[in-house]
């Protein structure tokens, strides 16, 4: 029973949670003939709630016929409980040593979950900066992108989209830069 | 979809309630929703620590993860396109395209890469933690939401 546990708490490695991913392509095409991507549900969100008059036309459309985009984004939250809560992996993730080196260097340490203690400390305003900066920028650049990880690097890809890998390359260039320059400037700002 | 009128086929009985098959319909979506989240976490896509990791190249895993999703969605959905087969509710399988131009892709792509970064969470892992229970994840919801508001305010001043 304990063993069972175990294995129910451990990591996956990735050639069992890439290909589970990428199949998620052709089972919504099959659910409904659904477009996998889960940003839009952001652009659905904002539909919902801003009131009509104050509503830029981006916002004027039939949210209603995306309610399963909605449902998918609820069962993400659940999932989330699901494999972060109930069956959460005691242990830190394996991380390589360059990996390890890195983050310690940042000033954070390495230790079990999925978000670093340092980035989830309500008491230092310098994290809430950084985490509304990111959103900000998450939210705003998804939809001027068009679409995110799940919509480009994956659904795009798959389906040999053009724009989805400009997309793709560009988002990976704007990561690389923010992790490797930007972030590390700001921690030493907030810290 | 639900607009096509009921034909009348001898020997078809009449389809079920459209109310009840959505409902039903949408269950499904939640359940689909509810692995994949498990999938991310248990992946570790939505660990920060590998998101860091992946940004400088300093392991295989995150790469491996997502060139081995774009590999088996490549494969699975030519597979299911070629096969002829209906979706669930009869319609032909179809891919919408994505809008030609590159302005948005590079510059919104940018945009999100950057934020990305900085937190380390894309749009899916930012509902997948507030499940399992980080709660700081509210904020960088409630400024995506925003960052999405001004998206929508700014559209037709933007290049695209």
């Amino acid at each position: 029973m304990t063993e069972l546990l175990d294995f129910l708490r451990s990591p996956w490695p990735w050639y069992v949670g890439g290909p589970l991913i990428g199949l998620t392509v052709p089972l919504l095409l099959w659910l409904g003939n659904k477009p996998f991507g889960i940003s839009s549900n952001l652009r659905h969100a904002c539909a919902i709630l801003l009131p009509d008059r104050a509503k830029p036309g981006f916002f004027k459309y039939n949210w209603r016929a995306e309610k399963w985009n909605l449902m998918f984004a609820a069962g993400l939250v659940l999932g989330g409980f699901v494999a972060g809560v109930l069956l959460a992996n005691p242990e830190p993730a394996r991380l390589s040593a360059a990996g390890v080196r890195s983050i310690q260097e940042l000033g954070v340490q390495v230790r079990p979950g999925l978000v670093p203690a340092e980035l989830a400390d309500p008491g230092n305003p310098g994290v809430w900066l950084l985490l509304a900066v990111s959103g900000l920028l998450v939210g705003f650049g998804t939809r001027y992108g068009g679409g995110c990880t799940s919509g480009h690097a994956i659904t795009g890809l798959a389906t040999l989209q053009g724009p989805s890998l400009i997309a793709t390359v560009s988002f990976f260039a704007g990561g690389i830069l923010s992790a490797n320059l930007l972030l590390p400037l700001f921690l030493t700002v907030i810290r | 979809m639900t607009s096509n009128p009921s034909p009348h086929i001898p020997g078809v009985h009449a389809e079920p309630s459209s109310s009840a098959r959505t409902a039903t319909g949408l269950l499904a979506y939640l359940l689909v929703g509810l692995s994949f989240g498990i999938v991310l976490v248990k992946s570790e896509a939505a660990s920060w620590y590998r998101i860091q990791e992946m940004f400088r190249f300093e392991s295989f895993h995150m790469f491996g993860l997502i060139g081995s999703a774009v590999l088996t969605g490549l494969v699975t959905t030519a597979m299911l396109r070629r096969s002829g087969v209906k979706s669930r509710d009869g319609q032909t399988i179809r891919v919408t395209d994505k809008e030609k131009g590159w302005r948005r892709y590079v510059f919104g792509g940018l945009t999100f890469g950057v934020g990305w970064g900085l937190a380390g969470v894309c749009p899916g892992p930012i509902f997948t933690l507030l499940g399992a229970g980080v709660w700081p994840m509210l904020v960088v919801l409630l400024f995506a939401l925003l960052g999405t508001w001004a998206y929508g305010a700014l559209q037709t001043r933007l290049p695209h």
